[in-house]
């Protein structure tokens, strides 16, 4: 096995407290998350649990570091694959903010680690696009693009 | 946008690219093993595709560690990629990477 490390970094239009907002209230995480919606207080310390649109179970995990409005960790367990962790950096340019999500501890040569990656790019996407426009990316094109880039 | 099309430009930069989508996280001196450019060249390059968001980049100590950012090429795809294109698109890019034989 392989552990390896990903990043991604988009620049977004809005302040650090709408990003944290939508990071973390399940309406919002819904609308970006291919539909799915999470189950969790935020605090440390506390369970976080995803339910996918067709009412499968998703990843689970654990708020491990929970910093308003500037750093969210927790981990990443889906069923049958080995345990990651996820953090999420939150940092101020003026009128700009960087979202970075760093996706750590992931086995690199396991064959669902590539839809995990475009998945992210996806959600990133959509997460800037939903600030900035108010305005879901359009799910179908979601879908459709993740399905296209497996 | 201009700035992701600029660094996206050169080859020698869309090289760096493949060495990090090959081996993602690498340190200046893990790149510059790999590839035919001095170490001024090569952090440059890094510079310039640090600025156009395609490389980012985690500090470890002092050192400076760079991953592919593939978050700018995503967002290049659903901008000019319609929705029911894009299974079409999947099977000619298919089609072409097996016949030129690639994996």
């Amino acid at each position: 096995m392989k552990e390896d490390t990903f990043v991604y970094v988009t620049f977004i239009k809005t302040t650090a407290e709408k990003l944290w907002e939508a990071l973390t209230n399940s309406e919002f995480i819904e609308k970006y998350w291919f539909g799915s919606t999470f189950e969790t207080d935020w605090k440390v310390g506390s369970k976080i649990i995803e339910t996918r649109d067709t009412g499968e179970p998703g990843f689970h995990g654990e708020i491990l570091e929970s910093e308003p409005p500037r750093r969210l960790v927790y981990s990443f367990v889906v069923p049958g694959r080995e345990a990651s962790k996820v953090t999420y950096e939150i940092a101020s340019h003026g009128q700009m903010v960087t979202l970075k999500v760093i996706h750590a501890g992931y086995d690199k040569d396991s064959a669902e680690y590539k839809s995990t990656s475009n998945g992210w790019s996806a959600i990133m996407s959509g997460i800037k696009t939903l600030l900035e426009t108010g305005k879901p990316l359009d799910k179908d094109s979601i879908y459709d693009l993740f399905g296209r880039l497996n | 946008m201009d700035k992701i099309f600029k660094a996206l430009a050169d080859s020698s930069r869309r090289k760096l690219l493949d060495h990090l989508r090959k081996q993602n996280g690498q340190k200046l001196g893990d790149l510059c093993a790999d590839l035919d450019m001095t170490r001024q060249a090569v952090s440059k390059h890094l510079k310039l595709l640090e600025e156009a968001n395609l490389i980012a980049i985690i500090w470890k100590g002092r050192e400076k560690i760079h991953f592919l950012n593939p978050v700018p090429i995503q967002m290049i795809s659903e901008r000019w990629i319609k929705n029911y294109e894009t299974r079409q698109l999947g099977a000619i890019s298919d089609l072409k990477r097996t016949l030129e034989g690639e994996e």
